[in-house]
């Protein structure tokens, strides 16, 4: 087991197309780390540099202190899990599972217990003798995990395991990979473009656009203090909210009226002008039901419910604005970046079950100002971001950066 | 509707079978008439007195089992080396980016569509200086040149229907590039290998001209050769039994190595390897 550090690692192509630009991340020994982002965010490539399947250009890739650019693959001494699966449909699953073992040139005795160990631990035992051809979807997945977890590995590398999954199986594995890491304790990165797997899994998560890292942190802190638009935007289901704000000392003007900001948060942005304010659903709650002591510490507005949707635990409320052209551009952009469709702008808002909040009513909703972000629009930064509990930002423009990676992106690639 | 439809393709199948076997089944009954009755004016289909004689005959015919066994062994080494060298080269066709790849290709074609009869006068005067002329490998490497680019163009269809993951997922697990191709790729190509394996035993087990003009004795000559020598003492009398009986034992293999390799031959050998 090892940590694993990158260090400035680029990746350019031949046609001078840009996947990886100039990101930096420290693996520690154990941990699990999550790389996400969008598609064609470069997290694929970045795992496929750390295991040798792909050139560095420039920076220095180390695992275990030791330094490997220059190593193949098979040197690395590293497991990897792939998206398709890979399995070899001319070998048995135990075959399958015993190939490292058996490339290695162990004995058949230990080749045996180790494949045994490993297939029951994945629940795989009485399906050693059948091809892989013959498996579900999720015994397959097992399979390759096996291959992994068989032989002494210095970390795992998973690409997007569980995309090939339906919704119910992809939770049980989620489980299973998050208990099976905690067990062996041994270093993993885990590439994933859904949220959700990397709030759960990881230890900490590094969010990546167009090959630049945005925010190195654990999911809590990307959750409470996203570094910009781009982050907020990603992190969070359902996604935050953004609305136009216009900012008058501790004043600020939202679509549905003016709330009070607390003081040192408005001194951040003081003289700003127009903003764009990044509320989470569950920040707004139906007034009549939140108690008086937490009324204060946010403000009320009135708004008509467009859509309500009843959970049981929980109801969804959707409120439509309109956002002056200025905003309406920057959240259009960040939508296609978050391979989203460019819909109405809308506020979502997390009620309580208990709401009796319906469809068409004028409501009264409260909003916790003290838990709202506030972003420049031209350079999507979160102004109002608390640095101790970000985790790691690598620069506080990364989104321009990223954007400027994007167009050099879309000529390497109109070139060609 | 349905059992019309299904009626119709029966007869269709039975005319298209009679169409195909009837000239073998015409051949196998030679082979079992005796001269007297082949050279009957009008001999009725079926042999009237059934005999073994003639398969006796070819298989104590010395020349024709030297041309027998000449056949085997060339036929054999050629299909041996081309599928070897087709395997190679089909697979760094289907995996490497190098400069030039396109004009290998299109010339591996250009070759497939050379006319073989044009090739006979000069490879005869270079054999001859060469001291190829009438040897094994003065067949052997035509043979292997002229089945290279149809072997090369089937097999790296099947490198490239194999996911690339798989070699990856292999040099992860710790082999190198040889092993990965060996102990992964070529299994999973094994339908494709067989199948170029087949074409290429069925062009130099067939191959008449140049089996013909590039050899002189029976020390290389092969069946297709050595049949057209099957004259008789009587020119106007040619022994068709004989001639039947020579067919059916030299169809006798192709019949058998189908059969063998057709079941290595299976489509979908790569499900499981990946989702879908």
């Amino acid at each position: 087991m090892a940590a694993i550090e990158m260090k400035n690692i680029v990746k350019k192509y031949g046609d001078g197309f840009p996947a990886v630009n100039d990101v930096s991340i420290d693996v520690a020994d154990g941990e699990f780390m999550i790389l996400v982002g969008p598609s064609g965010c470069g997290k694929s490539t970045l795992l496929r540099m750390i295991v040798g399947l792909e050139d560095i250009t420039t920076g220095d890739m180390v695992i275990g202190g030791k330094k490997v650019n220059d190593l193949a693959p098979r040197d690395r001494n590293l497991a990897m899990v792939f998206q398709n699966y890979a399995l070899y449909p001319h070998l048995t699953v135990f075959e399958n599972i015993a190939f490292p073992l058996r490339l290695a040139g162990a004995p058949d005795s230990e080749v045996d217990s180790k494949v045994h160990n490993a297939a029951k631990t994945l629940e795989l035992e009485e399906h050693l003798q059948r091809k892989p051809g013959n498996l579900s979807g999720g015994q397959r997945q097992r399979v390759a995990m096996g291959r992994a977890i068989v032989r002494q590995a210095e970390a795992f590398l998973f690409d997007e395991p569980l995309s090939n999954l339906d919704a119910k199986l992809r939770g049980q594995m989620r489980t299973e990979i998050a208990r099976m890491q905690k067990r062996l304790g041994i270093t993993t990165v885990y590439v994933t473009h859904d949220q959700t797997e990397a709030m759960t899994l990881g230890d900490r998560v590094a969010v990546l656009k167009r090959g630049v890292l945005q925010q190195l942190a654990s999911p809590r802190e990307l959750y409470e203090n996203p570094c910009n638009l781009f982050v907020a935007g990603f992190i969070g289901s359902p996604p935050m909210n953004f609305l136009p704000a216009e900012i008058d000392g501790t004043s600020v003007k939202l679509p549905f009226g003016t709330v009070e900001i607390p003081a040192d948060m408005a001194e951040r942005v003081k003289g700003k002008g127009l903003l764009i304010a990044g509320i989470r659903p569950e920040h707004f709650e139906d007034a009549s039901v939140i108690e008086d002591s937490r009324r204060s510490q946010g403000s009320i507005f009135r708004a008509t419910v467009d859509v309500v949707e009843w959970l049981g635990n929980q109801a969804f409320a959707y409120i439509p604005f309109e956002a002056p052209p200025e905003v309406q551009e920057q959240l259009t952009q960040l939508e296609r970046d978050l391979d989203g469709e460019s819909m109405r702008t809308q506020v979502v808002i997390n009620l309580d079950g208990a709401s009796q909040v319906a469809e068409g009513n004028e409501a009264e909703i409260w909003v916790n100002t003290a838990r709202m972000h506030l972003f420049d629009p031209s350079t999507g930064e979160n102004l109002t971001l608390d640095a101790d509990k970000a985790g790691e930002v690598p620069d506080a423009r990364a989104m321009e950066i990223a954007e400027e990676v994007g167009r050099e992106q879309d000529e390497a690639g109109t070139t060609t | 509707m349905r059992s019309k439809t299904n009626v119709g393709t029966g007869i269709g199948f039975a005319l298209i079978l009679v169409w195909c076997l009837l000239p073998v089944v015409w051949i196998i009954s030679l082979s079992f008439k005796s001269v007297d009755e082949t050279a009957a004016g009008s001999p009725q289909f079926l042999p009237k007195d059934p005999t073994l004689q003639n398969y006796r005959e070819i298989l104590t015919n010395a020349d024709f089992l030297a041309a027998l066994r000449n056949s085997f062994g060339i036929a054999l080494i050629a299909t041996g080396l081309a599928v070897v060298f087709a395997t190679l080269a089909a697979y760094a066709i289907a995996r490497l980016e190098f400069r030039g790849k396109r004009l290998v290709l299109s010339m591996a074609l250009a070759i497939a569509m050379f006319p073989v009869v044009s090739l006979v006068g000069p490879l005869f005067d270079m054999w001859r200086t060469l001291s190829l002329f009438n040897t094994w490998p003065g067949l052997i490497i035509p043979y292997m040149t002229f089945t290279l680019p149809l072997a090369i163009w089937t097999l790296s269809a099947f490198f490239r229907e194999i996911p690339w993951e798989l070699e990856q997922a292999a040099q992860v697990d710790g082999a190198t590039s040889w092993q990965a191709f060996r102990k992964v790729i070529v299994p999973l190509a094994a339908p494709g290998v067989f199948t170029a394996a087949i074409l290429t035993f069925f062009f130099a087990w067939n191959e008449f001209v140049l089996a013909i003009s590039l050899t002189s004795t029976t020390s290389s000559r092969t069946v297709p050769a050595q049949l057209s020598y099957f004259v008789g003492p009587d020119p106007f009398n040619p022994p068709y039994g004989q001639l039947a009986t020579a067919s059916v034992v030299v169809t006798l293999p192709i019949i058998v190595i189908v059969l063998l390799f057709q079941r290595k031959i299976v489509a979908g050998l790569t499900s499981g390897a990946v989702k879908g």
